[in-house]
């Protein structure tokens, strides 16, 4: 097989996706009587044509960057974390305990003590799963599903208890919200709302791919999740792995929430994991479980998410239809990542392609 | 009904994968009353060529041809409804179900609207049983039966939905010696109403049943002929090209001190029951010690309480004057114990990790392989060089995950991977199982050349012809006791069979 004809067969295969999944999003808009080509435009191209979106895509693609490496640890140590939604939400809770406990700590000093704060929250919510699983074989899909909806409760009853802004007390409207932070658990913004969470998100992909791939620990992890029994077998503790990914996990997605909210929200209030915790799950598949794939897949999401808020206003399109036809894009795009991957089919497609030319010559 | 199948024939049969020639122009043939072997090494080809005629793959040539008419198989249905059944490798029964409903669940005749007609299935049954003599209890669940029922449920199975050609995969890999003989006596009476293609490559089966032979070498036939006109040895050497002979234990049995002393160890099973009972074994520095026994007599169960995978309820295990009972596998394996699992593709290998990981499981920690946390990946790769090299691990290279390789070379890493650790005593389960000859040559070779440099070994076997090679004493396990430990020169093959059934002498 020449290497020719494997670059043409890689590309035919993504054309065909991409067509595919352009006509079956088209079908949709046009019934529902959309103007097809506008839409189109305003969910993927618009949002790339100047800085202040593209730095709104990004803002939205840092949180899940964050949360889909820490999955990735997981989901190769054999664990699904599908609870990241609600590790997200404790470390949120975290940070706003310790920067309205201290609120004169100097900068330098509250807000990394901060951002810690939301590690260890979200870290002790993933490790509880972990645990479980390692010492008691409690499946973990059941447990971080229901500790995601504990965390929601938890969080909703601290905005409209401790954490509430005296001054919604005063004017009574009940907005159930934290006050605004102090200054100093903010992270600087770059330009736009687009904060320094992009470079601690880079960073974390370096460290992670460092760890899974270069260390005897990320050795042991990836043991555990590819071959469980060969691992025990060779003498790595499983259930220690298995717990220690969940904690690295839930503290990823707990340091998503504290950075978003000390680079955008800067206050606590309703619906900031913003279903991030289970996007997460879909980037990292879409990444390829590796920290370098999934910097660009949480990009396209982030492109896809924003996309939705600018179709209504701009097209008229409800943000409902353009969740439907992200769903549609993103099962050809895995559909097409599967074909790919299988070399059986490309080996026939190139002796069908040989004997094509055969008989032409 | 006369729709018997008088003759099969596979012609010039070529089938391609991505860089490989797994079928090159094969043609095979079994006539009324024969019985085919289609004997070869691991990854020859045989069960590609199976696959084939089961219409689970298309060759890219060829034809197949069933009394002189050619047929073609879009998939495994139209080979059924040629009368062809297969038995494979790995059974295809639902455990929690019981005999006559795993029957029903392909019998599509009995399927009425909602239900499905029990008692027509379990008449077919019976009528089954009694013509070929193979007795099945129907109400029996699948996983009470042993396997080498559960393989009597697979025949009877593939004869109830209408086989009238029977191909069977290796099917004595995973039976005891005793069902093996059973399973030539069945299907040597069955010749006579079926023609069988039967693939394996143990030769004294193949000498024992068939009437012709084939031979396949990378995807090749390089031999066809008459079983009765060849030995034993002229089979062996044209399937692996040279010829074998099995090396022996022969040099004197110069053991030193106690390496490993089992005290009376107690061992609970999965189902709770006792599988160890008062246990009792020791073996010396530089000794084998083979451990005959039906599977299922407390093998497994040693194995993984020596190796701290299983908990030791009564009882002291001692290696070296170190007591090892009840430490964790991490620990055991510092104490310097080696382990050849008994499966070697989930206990003894992760399969998707490149032969280079596979190779430092155990080691990734040392200073040899990392320094504080950090893997040496250059220390990595020379280790993994140096071992293919040096046990014959036969792959494309050393990042190819270990999962892809043939059984033979996936013990190969994993034997190289144990032995270069230099453990002060090898533990070794069915090493050789499921393997083809030039494989079994060569593990035996190491074993005996391990011994020689003064480890203990025990070595646990069903293969009475390989304990007995290669052991200086010869311990029989019987319902999770010692029944009787023997020297080498008292052994005999009769002798052992009766000490494992279980007959006090």
């Amino acid at each position: 097989m020449t290497r020719g004809f494997r670059i043409a067969f890689k590309a035919a295969i993504i054309l065909i996706a991409i067509i595919a999944a352009v006509l079956i999003a088209s079908m949709i808009l046009w019934l529902i009587g959309a103007k097809v080509g506008a839409t189109f435009y305003t969910i993927c191209i618009a949002p790339l044509t100047n800085m202040l979106h593209i730095s709104e895509v990004m803002i939205r693609a840092i949180p899940l960057c964050i949360i889909a490496i820490g999955i990735s640890v997981a989901y190769r140590s054999g664990i699904i974390n599908i609870g990241a939604e609600g590790q997200m939400a404790m470390g949120i809770l975290a940070f706003t305990g310790v920067a309205l406990a201290f609120p004169d700590v100097p900068r330098p000093l509250l807000l990394p003590l901060a951002l810690l704060a939301s590690v260890i929250g979200g870290g002790v919510w993933g490790y509880i799963p972990g645990i479980l699983r390692a010492k008691l074989n409690v499946s973990e899909l059941l447990s971080t599903v229901m500790l995601n909806y504990i965390a929601a409760q938890f969080y909703s009853l601290c905005l409209r208890t401790i954490y509430l802004d005296p001054a919604e007390k005063v004017y009574g409207t009940g907005t159930p919200q934290s006050m605004r932070l102090t200054e100093n658990v903010w992270l600087g913004r770059i330009t736009g709302r687009l904060h320094y969470g992009v470079l601690i998100a880079l960073v974390l992909a370096v460290l992670i791919y460092i760890l899974m791939w270069k260390t005897t620990t990320g050795f042991r992890m990836r043991a555990s999740g590819s071959g469980a029994r060969a691992a025990r077998y060779a003498g790595i503790s499983v259930g220690f792995y298995a717990a220690l990914s969940m904690a690295i996990s839930g503290a990823f997605a707990g340091l998503a929430g504290g950075i978003e909210l000390a680079g955008v929200h800067r206050r606590a209030i309703e619906g900031i994991t913003n279903n991030y915790g289970f996007s997460g799950v879909v980037v990292a598949l879409f990444g390829g479980l590796h920290p370098f794939g999934i910097i660009p897949a949480s990009f396209f999401f982030g492109l896809m998410i924003y996309g939705a808020t600018l179709a209504p206003s701009k097209v008229g399109v409800p943000a409902n239809i353009v969740q439907v036809m992200q769903g549609i894009i993103i099962i050809v795009i895995v559909t097409a990542q599967m074909v790919l991957s299988n070399t059986y089919f490309q080996d026939r497609v190139w002796r069908k392609y040989q004997s094509l030319r055969k008989k032409e010559a | 009904m006369d729709n018997k199948i008088r003759s099969l024939r596979m012609e010039h049969i070529t089938k391609r994968f991505p860089g490989v020639l797994a079928s090159d122009d094969i043609s095979i043939s079994v006539g009324e009353g024969e019985v085919l072997a289609l004997v070869g090494e691991n990854g020859a080809g045989k069960t590609t060529l199976m696959n084939i005629l089961m219409g689970l793959y298309q060759s890219d040539e060829g034809r197949i041809l069933i009394n002189d008419k050619e047929v073609r198989f879009r998939g495994p249905e139209d080979a059924f409804k040629a009368g062809l059944g297969m038995v494979h490798q790995t059974y295809m029964l639902v455990h929690n179900m019981t005999v006559l409903e795993n029957i029903a669940l392909g019998y599509k005749s009995a399927w009425k609207h909602t239900s499905i007609d029990m008692g027509e299935v379990r008449d077919r049954i019976n009528e089954i049983s009694s013509r070929y003599g193979l007795l099945v209890n129907p109400d029996a669940y699948i996983w009470q039966l042993s396997v080498g029922e559960q393989q009597r449920v697979e025949l009877v199975k593939t004869l109830c939905l209408g086989a009238r050609f029977l191909i069977l995969d290796e099917p004595t890999s995973a039976l005891t010696p005793q069902e093996t003989d059973e399973l030539i006596v069945l299907l040597k009476n069955m010749k006579n109403e079926l023609p069988i293609i039967f693939i394996s490559h143990k030769l004294q089966e193949v000498k024992a049943l068939s009437n012709k032979v084939t031979i396949l070498r990378h995807g090749k036939v390089v031999f066809s002929g008459n079983t009765d006109d060849y030995s034993s040895q002229e089979i062996a050497a044209k399937m692996t090209g040279h010829e074998i002979v099995l090396p022996r234990n022969k040099a004197e049995n110069k053991s030193g001190e106690t390496a490993l002393e089992i005290d009376s160890i107690t061992v609970m099973s999965d189902m709770k029951t006792k599988a160890l009972d008062g246990f009792s074994l020791s073996i010396k520095a530089g000794e084998i010690v083979g451990l005959a026994g039906v599977s299922g007599n407390g093998q497994r169960e040693l194995a993984e309480a020596i190796n701290g995978l299983r908990h030791t309820a009564s009882g002291r295990i001692v290696l070296h004057g170190k007591e090892i009972q009840n430490l964790s596998p991490h620990d055991v394996i510092a104490s310097g114990m080696g382990y050849i699992p008994e499966e070697r593709n989930t206990e003894g290998i992760v399969p998707s990790f490149s032969i280079m990981e596979n190779l430092v499981l155990k080691d990734i920690s040392t200073e040899k392989f990392s320094d504080k946390g950090i893997v040496k990946k250059k220390e990595e790769e020379a280790n993994a060089e140096r071992l293919v090299e040096g046990f014959d691990i036969r792959c494309p290279g050393i990042m190819t995950a270990a999962g892809s390789l043939s059984g033979g070379n996936i013990q190969k890493v994993i034997l190289a991977r144990e032995l270069d650790r230099k453990p002060k005593f090898l533990v070794a389960v069915y090493p050789t199982r499921g393997l083809d000859m030039g494989a079994v040559e060569f593990i035996h070779q190491r074993l005996l050349e391990i011994r020689e440099s003064g480890i203990g070994i025990l070595l646990i076997s069903e293969e009475l012809e390989e304990i007995m090679n290669l052991s200086d004493r010869i311990a029989v396990i019987y319902k999770g006791t010692v029944q009787k430990v023997l020297r080498q020169d008292e052994a005999t093959k009769e002798r052992l069979g009766i000490l494992m059934a279980g007959v006090k002498e």
